[in-house]
Parts: structure tokens; C-alpha cells; sequence
């Protein structure tokens, strides 16, 4: 993935007339992680224990110096677009209530950099998002994104985006990251992709194929063709590679694909079922279960290739491997206790404990980007998704279907996507729920969809 | 309609000039003579009506079946699937240039990683089974496909253990 150019000083360039000129912030995807709001802003939204009320937010169609063609049409109108994609993002956070279309006004281009407050006060925003989509001379475009405090009249921060024209979606996820970050002080998500399985079919006979989307739905390809059974994708970190399980020559096996050019290969030459695949932090491993004489057990293998280290040695299932963010510890299920229950260990294996103790089975871990959690299926009645410690306190159901399995956490550990299937008719659909509980919703995909896997932030 | 046309016509003649690796040198007898295999094989079976010995039909026919069932989270082979399995064993072993591919399912009520182990599992235990039984274990592959493939629809008890199964598969 191309890194965005962020424009250094769009004080200078961009606007004439404006403000004095801005220190030039950092280029980088965002807001340090962990970074508060700055001392002396009092806007932000607290999303520390439960949920407060949605921020009222007013992100208004975003103007453009000059209305000119781009492969992606032309800029009045992708200003549109740009601050549609914004608000679904943050709408959809569960954490802002922007304002309808009814309620927006129009602002012009000089304003973007001087917003007119008092046109916004009575409309019960707090927050106000502004910016503009420039055709820039060399084919490129800039989406310009500014923040303001509604209330105290200050702008809290602005940043640019250059994108190709294909790419600008991810200029409006970008200053909706930058948006969100600022105001909630939690690291950014919404330029990000997700890959999972897209289902069609009878029940008895699934046709299954990958996909890719953006994390908001958009930009949905298919990158297999349905011929073979394919199962669990999940996204190297540099997104170039994906790991997945597919039976094609009738044959259970862990394939590593370079997205780009298509290619695949084995990710051993095994003779034998290999399946749960998933990267190292760092892409540097593979994990994967291999299933030698009859016993499943956890491997690691170089994402290069070769041969594979063993991790697990127990004569139970061990399966579904996942590392810390620092790479130093994998969790994994084992049902070596009598039934599927939740295990940490070491990366190179020693130290295995288990670390779930409460009713009904535990499964399918994913440890959170941010180390905190671990979030699994929990399995009772129904088939929950829970988080809970890396020490395996605080356990807590975060949903309640009848059959949620498999999450995956968002690239700020704050998210969780899953799968939700239908009793009976044995439909599968994406949802995703906000780490306090609420917020859970469908996630659009143009047929049935499993197995999800949330990939990084994109750089 | 033209091109759909064009289409049918270059498949029909990629049919004709053969999907199968080799053109066949003659052509296959017409269906009243005696069908291939010898008759050596069959000493101890009476003919079921055009029932080919060795063949997939002939060994549901004699083992009676060709699944076997399982508990909840289990692959223990319980006295029901001793008996069909046992069957199953006497069969392989009157035709030992039959490979089997025992497959190995779980009911949709468990996780997808899990239940491809599961299934292996099943399927091992089913295989074991038969090797214990006599049959060399050379001839049988084995295959898990989790809760993928279930033959029953339904959410329900009964539908669910009519998918907790193994199934010995041999060529038609």
C-alpha cells in the first residue's frame, strides 16, 4: 500500500489569507497512540467505562477551490462523497450523532480555514468538520481536513491527504481517523480493510469464495473464484500477503497469497491437514495447526517458508493461535483440559497456562492490538463473543446470539467484528459491536459473509 | 446469441475430441454384454441385480452402510458404529485394491478450527477402527471438513447428530 503524503504546512500552500502558519506536524498516520487532548481543550468524548451520548458533530460537504475532472469525477462532487464516507465513519463508531443533511449549510472555500461559528452554534453541534477536495496539478488529489470546537471557537486540528484519485476514499477515512482520534484520544481505524468469506448457497453445499472490502463495506472484490472450499483469511501485516485454508485437490491446506500477483504456494510441504493459519505482529511468522498421525498441534514457520517449529505437544486439540502485539506470547484453544478452553504461552511455546475458567467452553482468541484483551467465542447456550484479560480476569459475553462466533479486533483494539449464523436456515452475516457492549451492527456485504479478519491501519 | 452458439459448438466439439486423457480405442461394449470385473472376486456373494462387486453400491450393499455416528464433542465409536464398521472391514478386505477415503464431520454447533480437528479426529477413530479390523492402512486416506458439509439442514437435535459422523468413501 502507497503511504499518503501528508502535507506538511497546508496553512502555507494551500489557503491564501489564512492563519498564521502551522508547526509542521509530523507525517505519519495519526495522533501518537494514547495521546489525550491537548491541555487546555476541553472538547472529547468519553468512551472511558460506559457510553456517553453521541457527540453532536457537523460535517458539512466539503467545498473545492475549483470545480475540475479527476478519474474519480470531478471534485465538487467528490467533496461530497468525501464528507458522506466521514460521516458514515463516525456515525457508525457509535460515539457521534452528526448532523443530518437538513441540518448541514453550505460552506465555501474560504471559509474552510475560518469556519463561521455562529451559523453553527444553534445547531447543537459541538464539533465541526471541515475541509475541501483540491485537484492538484500532477493528477493528485488533496482532501483537506480541519477540526473545530464549536463552542469555544478554536481549531483543535487540520491535516492534509494526498491520494491518487482511486484513492480517495482513503483521504475521507484518514481525516475521519484524524477526527476521531482527536476527540476520543484512542488510536485511529477507519482506514482500514477487512477479509472474509463471502458465502452463497444451500446450506448443505456452501459456495465459498475471499473477499476484500474496506472496513465500511466499500471496494468489495472477490479475490477466489468459489471452485474450492476456502476458509479463515487473515492479512499479513503489510496487507501484501494473506494466509487461508483451502481444499482445493481435495486436500486441507494452508496457502500463503501475494495479492498482487496472485501467485500462492504451501505454507509447508507437508503431507498433512493444515489449517488455522495466522501472521506474526511483525509478518516475520506463520502460525499455523497441522494435524500429524492424528494430533493437532500449533507450528510456526518463517513467512518465507521452510521448515516448521512445533509448538504445542499435547495429545488434546491445540488450534487457533494468536500473538500479543509485542510478539512475545501466543493464545491458543485446547481442549487437552476435556473440552476447548483458552491457553497462553510463550512465542516459542514454553510456559503454557490456561487462562479461562468460567461455564462453558472458551475458543477462536484474538489478542488485542493493544495487549489489553483477548477476545474469543464463548461457548454456553448460545455462542457468544466475550473479552476478557490477558490473564483471563473480567470475563464478560459481549453479545448474545444464538450462534456470534470468530471476532477480530480493529486495528485500535476498540471494535470487534464477528459472525453472526442463523438457526435453521444456517446464514452467516458480518457484525461488529464496540468493546463496551453496544453499537453492534450488521456490516453490509453484498452476499453472506464468515470469517472475517480486520487488517491494519493502512500507512 | 451468436457467441452462446459459437460456445456450444466449440464445447461440444472439445467433448467429442475427448475431456478424458486418452481417446478410447474402441468402443465400450454395448450394455448387454457381461460387465468387466472377473467373477473370481464374487465366489462367496450371490448377484445383486447389476450391482458391480467392488464398487461403491456393492459395499453399501454389504456393510450396509457407510457412516458411522458420534456424540457431542466425541469420537468414540459406540457399539452401533462397531458393528457397521466391522462390516465395513470384511468388505475392504475381499477387495484389498479398493482405497477408501474415510471423511470425517461435526454439527454446526461448534467453532469452524475446532471442528476440522474434530472431524479428524472422527475420522481417525473410524479408520483406526478398521485397520485394528484388518484392513491395511495404506489403502485409507483421511479427511476432515469440520461443520462445512453437513447432511442434515436443520438446527435442531436430530439434524445435528445425523452430521456428527464419519463416512468411509470408495470409488464408484
Amino acid at each position: 500500500m502507497k503511504t499518503l503524503r501528508l502535507l506538511v504546512s497546508l496553512g502555507l500552500m494551500l489557503l491564501p489569507g489564512a492563519a498564521t502558519a502551522q508547526n509542521a506536524p509530523q507525517p505519519g498516520p495519526g495522533p501518537a497512540p494514547g495521546a489525550g487532548p491537548v491541555a487546555g481543550q476541553r472538547l472529547t468524548v468519553d468512551i472511558s467505562g460506559g457510553i456517553s451520548q453521541p457527540m453532536p458533530i457537523a460535517i458539512p460537504v466539503m467545498p473545492t477551490p475549483s470545480a475540475l475532472q479527476t478519474p474519480a469525477g470531478p471534485t465538487d462532487a467528490l467533496g461530497s462523497q468525501v464528507s458522506d464516507v466521514i460521516t458514515n465513519d463516525l456515525k457508525n463508531s457509535g460515539l457521534f450523532a452528526p448532523l443530518s443533511k437538513g441540518q448541514l449549510k453550505p460552506v465555501s472555500f474560504p471559509q474552510v480555514p475560518a469556519p463561521d461559528y455562529g451559523a453553527w452554534l444553534p445547531t447543537g453541534a459541538q464539533a465541526l468538520v471541515q475541509g475541501y477536495v483540491q485537484a492538484n496539478g500532477d493528477g493528485t488529489l488533496t482532501v483537506g481536513c480541519y477540526l473545530y470546537d464549536v463552542f469555544s471557537k478554536t481549531e483543535m486540528v487540520r491535516q492534509g491527504f494526498v491520494v491518487k484519485p482511486s484513492d480517495w476514499r482513503r483521504g475521507a477515512h484518514k481525516c475521519a481517523d484524524t477526527v476521531y482520534s482527536r476527540l476520543t484520544g484512542e488510536g485511529p481505524y477507519f482506514d482500514s480493510q477487512v477479509i472474509y468469506v463471502s458465502e452463497t448457497g444451500p446450506k448443505k453445499n456452501r459456495t465459498k469464495r475471499l473477499a476484500i472490502m474496506d472496513q465500511d463495506g466499500a471496494s468489495h472484490r472477490f479475490i477466489t473464484n468459489g471452485q474450492s472450499l476456502v476458509l479463515t483469511p487473515r492479512f499479513a501485516p503489510s496487507q501484501q500477503t494473506v494466509v487461508f485454508m483451502s481444499f482445493e485437490n481435495d486436500q486441507p491446506r494452508v496457502y500463503v497469497y501475494d495479492v498482487g500477483s496472485g501467485r500462492k504456494r504451501l505454507v509447508v510441504n507437508q503431507p498433512y491437514t493444515t489449517f488455522a493459519p495466522r501472521f506474526s505482529p511483525d509478518g516475520r511468522f506463520i502460525l499455523f495447526s497441522m494435524i500429524v498421525n492424528g494430533n493437532c498441534d500449533i507450528y510456526r514457520v518463517s513467512a518465507g517458508g521452510g521448515t516448521a517449529t512445533r509448538l504445542t505437544t499435547s495429545p488434546g486439540i491445540d488450534t487457533g493461535g494468536s500473538y500479543s502485539p509485542d510478539g512475545a506470547h501466543i493464545v491458543f484453544e485446547s481442549d487437552r483440559s476435556g473440552t476447548q478452553q483458552l491457553y497462553v504461552m510463550g512465542a516459542d511455546g514454553g510456559g503454557q497456562h490456561r487462562i479461562s475458567f468460567g461455564s462453558g467452553r472458551y475458543a477462536t482468541p484474538v489478542w488485542s492490538p493493544r495487549g489489553d484483551l483477548i477476545a474469543y467465542t464463548h461457548l454456553g447456550g448460545g455462542f457468544s463473543v466475550g473479552v476478557m484479560s490477558s490473564d483471563g480476569s473480567g470475563a464478560k459475553d459481549l453479545t448474545n446470539g444464538w450462534q456470534d462466533e470468530g471476532p477480530t479486533w480493529s486495528p485500535n483494539g476498540r471494535v470487534l467484528m464477528f459472525f453472526r449464523t442463523a438457526k435453521g436456515s444456517g446464514k452467516a452475516d458480518l457484525w461488529s459491536v464496540d468493546l463496551t457492549g453496544v453499537n453492534e451492527r450488521a456490516i453490509p456485504t453484498p452476499l453472506d459473509g464468515s470469517d472475517p479478519a480486520w487488517g491494519p491501519l493502512l500507512p | 446469441m451468436n457467441k452462446t452458439t459459437t460456445l456450444l459448438c466449440t464445447a461440444a466439439l472439445i467433448a467429442v475430441a475427448g475431456c478424458t486423457k486418452k481417446p478410447p480405442a474402441k468402443l465400450p461394449p454395448a450394455p448387454s454384454q457381461t460387465v468387466t470385473t472377473p467373477e473370481t472376486t464374487t465366489t462367496t456373494n450371490t448377484q445383486t441385480n447389476g450391482v458391480t462387486p467392488g464398487s461403491r453400491a456393492d459395499f453399501l450393499n454389504q456393510a450396509g452402510s457407510d457412516t458411522v455416528h458420534f456424540a457431542t464433542d466425541s469420537s468414540d465409536i459406540d457399539s452401533e458404529a462397531t458393528a457397521i464398521l466391522t462390516k465395513q472391514a470384511t468388505w475392504l478386505q475381499k477387495f484389498p485394491n479398493v482405497r477408501v477415503t474415510v471423511e470425517g464431520h461435526c454439527d454446526e454447533r461448534g467453532t469452524r478450527e475446532y471442528n476440522l480437528a474434530l472431524g479428524d479426529r472422527r475420522a481417525n477413530s473410524a479408520k483406526n477402527f478398521l485397520v485394528n479390523a484388518g484392513v491395511n492402512p495404506a489403502r485409507i486416506s483421511v479427511i476432515s471438513y469440520g461443520k462445512e458439509r453437513p447432511v442434515a439442514t436443520g438446527s435442531d437435535e436430530d439434524s445435528w447428530a445425523q452430521n456428527r459422523r464419519a463416512v468411509s468413501v470408495v470409488p464408484q
